[in-house]
């Protein structure tokens, strides 16, 4: 697991609640991992505030899994 | 009552913005913000505001990060401008003016602070609006239509935010003594003084203590609503 991976699912684990076996690289934050809308919104913010960076509207809008997550910031950030 | 709390009012050099203003502070507010359109507004005995110059009008072309790098609890929204007219002789610019200033300054200023208030998982939002959204006034279109716009956004916005605790209400003052009322003449007055059940135009602060109460931990359960302070002028 990349670096990026494990920091982006330990905030996952700690924002929703989660258990860290539960999360496959696909797993929905909202459908299969009981996150709400806010919840989405919440995520980026952490991510933003983890890897320094700023994740556009129209970027987080596309953040539905730890995968693309991971596919982001890994391209992004600093 | 509002120890280690942080407010921001909009619009804090006219008469209810000051009213508020003043209320928290004297309810042991921690820290106190507001925005005014010139900073030659402010007066003297409003030194313990920190105020910021900002144009509600051209707000999508301030950087505010820069200018509100803080978050605060309670953010109440409350400048307005009025730019009165019969609809067939209002310009496209006093139409715009107003709504920029009375509803579209909100979302931005929502967006900022909002986010703030998730991630604290606690935050009041007070909007400031007016008898007349829910009665309509005569010469005042684009300003009914404006605060009546605040109701719809009340509400929906309570809806999305009330699983984080954060409410979100409005004060709808009827005719308060203040800068905007000040602009009536006599005979505008005293029509509208008949038609007020407690035969008097209200005061700032009556406004401020509405607001006061939507902050505080007596109406933790009160969300999307609309407290009418008018002195029985409309019972809606």
């Amino acid at each position: 697991m990349s670096d990026i991976e494990e920091r982006v699912k330990k905030i996952v684990v700690e924002h929703l609640g989660v258990e860290e076996a539960k999360i496959q690289g696909d797993s929905k934050f909202i459908d299969d991992l009981g996150a709400d809308s806010l919840d989405t919104v919440e995520l980026v913010m952490a991510f933003e505030e983890e890897f320094g960076c700023e994740i556009p509207d129209d970027a987080a809008e596309k953040i539905v899994t730890l995968k693309d997550a991971v596919t982001y910031l890994t391209a992004n950030s600093n | 009552m509002f120890n280690d709390k942080k407010l921001l009012v909009t619009g804090g050099t006219g008469s209810i913005g000051n009213s508020i203003c003043k209320y928290f502070n004297n309810n042991g507010c921690k820290e106190i913000f507001s925005t005014t359109t010139n900073l030659n507004k402010v007066k003297s005995n409003q030194d313990y505001i920190k105020f910021k110059e900002l144009n509600l009008d051209n707000i999508e072309n301030s950087d505010l990060e820069e200018i509100f790098d803080f978050d605060v609890d309670f953010l109440v929204l409350n400048a307005g401008l009025n730019r009165d007219n019969i609809f067939l002789r209002m310009s496209s610019q006093d139409w715009n003016s107003v709504i920029n200033v009375n509803l579209n300054s909100s979302f931005y200023l929502l967006k900022h602070f909002v986010k703030k208030m998730v991630k604290k998982r606690f935050g009041r939002v007070v909007f400031i609006s007016s008898v007349v959204a829910h009665t309509g006034n005569p010469g005042q279109v684009n300003y009914t239509a404006s605060k009546a716009a605040i109701s719809g956004l009340v509400k929906s916005l309570a809806l999305e935010l009330s699983s984080r605790n954060i409410t979100v209400n409005s004060v709808a003052p009827g005719f308060i003594e203040s800068n905007m009322t000040d602009k009536l003449t006599d005979q505008q007055k005293n029509t509208i003084l008949d038609r007020i059940p407690m035969k008097k135009l209200g005061d700032s602060v009556d406004v401020a203590k509405a607001v006061g109460f939507l902050c505080s931990d007596n109406a933790n359960y009160i969300t999307g609503q609309t407290l009418h302070v008018n002195g029985g002028l409309a019972l809606i």
